[in-house]
């Protein structure tokens, strides 16, 4: 068992973020709650992204909705280690769904960083790689430097399976970046760029 | 291959049938004896995906993502999972999605089992609480039209339904082999 080591940690969460969105600018993406849903929106604002303010614990599993009512396109969920763990019981769900297009990109800083910087479970001994390989998400793997985007680009593109990737980033108290905090607007504009009704 | 050597009772079917007509797409589940029957006959649909959940309220976020790419979705629990779904069931209001949920009761008629009873009582309220229309079936013959109607308010008119399946109508649950 290796600890993970946050203090170590160079890569700053919303240039990864920003990165991979115009590296694979079509995807589909699921912030969680917090600084996920900043980043996301720091990275410029989408139609094709649902931001979450609410629901913690929920943005794996409403990305697996997604993938398997969408299986043409690409869907990336993007959360915070904190919103994963409240959750983790969705990564043996979706190891039991195998959907080949869902990637998880889990920015893990450690902590949680809405509330006061407290360190989480990651931070204290829970490996979210091996947990997501031992979920049956054969194609986990850990990220620490900007090379490391490149795996995450090619799982996102090659739709071969469900991937997570643990990205290793700083815990930085960022600025805050606010999308709409209408859901509605936030839902229908997403259904909307599939060429969907309201309802 | 466990499977019970009887036939399941028609409502069961019924249910199978509604949902099928209803162009359901996804169905997230935790196992109940009383959605027994449904959830085989969906893991035997090829154009229907059944979805084991470790917990509820994974049920209520996967409608939510199910609905969002253009798929309908429902969840089957039991009464004590209501519980677990509450905070999640926010989406269902602060973004407006469509839901359907059939609860099968526990802890309400010949109950073997107190620690159901709790969670039982409060299931209805506690939906209520969260913006969901509580419907019932007590009796079999209306169940295929109450689930049905469920249905329609849900993805016709936008609403969060649930159907709470009597424990009556499920039958007593046998707690001696024969």
């Amino acid at each position: 068992m290796s600890t993970t080591s946050f203090a170590s940690a160079t890569l700053d969460r919303r240039a990864v973020v920003a990165q991979l969105i115009q590296r694979v600018p079509n995807v589909l993406a699921v912030a969680g709650l917090g600084s996920s849903t900043y980043d996301l929106y720091a990275a410029g604002d989408r139609d094709r992204n649902f931001y979450l303010w609410g629901a913690m614990g929920g943005a794996t599993m409403i990305g697996l909705g997604l993938a398997l009512a969408q299986p043409q396109e690409s869907v990336v969920v993007l959360t915070g280690d904190g919103e994963q763990l409240m959750g983790l019981g969705a990564l043996a769900t979706v190891g039991a769904q195998q959907p080949p297009n869902l990637t998880i990109v889990v920015l893990d800083n450690g902590h949680f960083g809405e509330t006061g910087m407290q360190q989480s479970h990651t931070h204290l001994g829970t490996d979210l790689t091996a947990v997501a390989k031992a979920c049956s998400i054969a194609n986990a793997f850990r990220v620490q430097e900007a090379s490391g985007l490149d795996a995450v680009v090619q799982a996102i593109q090659s739709r071969q399976g469900p991937s997570l990737a643990q990205i290793l980033v700083k815990a930085d108290d960022l600025p805050r970046a606010l999308p709409s905090r209408d859901g509605v607007y936030i839902k229908n504009r997403v259904r909307s760029s599939l060429g969907l009704p309201t309802f | 291959m466990s499977t019970p050597a009887s036939s399941p009772p028609a409502w069961q079917d019924a249910i199978y049938q509604v949902l099928k007509r209803g162009q359901i797409k996804q169905v997230g589940y935790v196992p109940d004896a009383g959605h027994a029957h449904v959830i085989r006959r969906v893991h035997a649909d090829p154009d229907m995906r059944a979805v084991v959940l470790t917990t509820e309220e994974e049920g209520v976020a996967l409608a939510t993502g199910a609905w969002l790419g253009g798929q309908r979705a429902v969840l089957l629990m039991q009464s004590s999972g209501v519980g677990n779904c509450i905070n999640m069931m926010s989406i269902l209001q602060s973004c407006r999605i469509p839901f359907l949920t059939l609860v099968t009761m526990r802890g309400e008629y010949a109950e073997f089992n107190p620690w159901q009873t709790p969670m039982s009582k409060a299931t209805q309220g506690a939906m209520e609480l969260m913006g969901i229309r509580v419907q019932r079936a007590d009796r079999a013959e209306e169940v295929e039209d109450t689930v049905e109607a469920a249905l329609e308010s849900a993805f016709v008119a936008g609403e969060s339904m649930a159907v709470l399946l009597s424990q009556r109508l499920i039958g007593r649950k046998q707690w001696i082999k024969n």
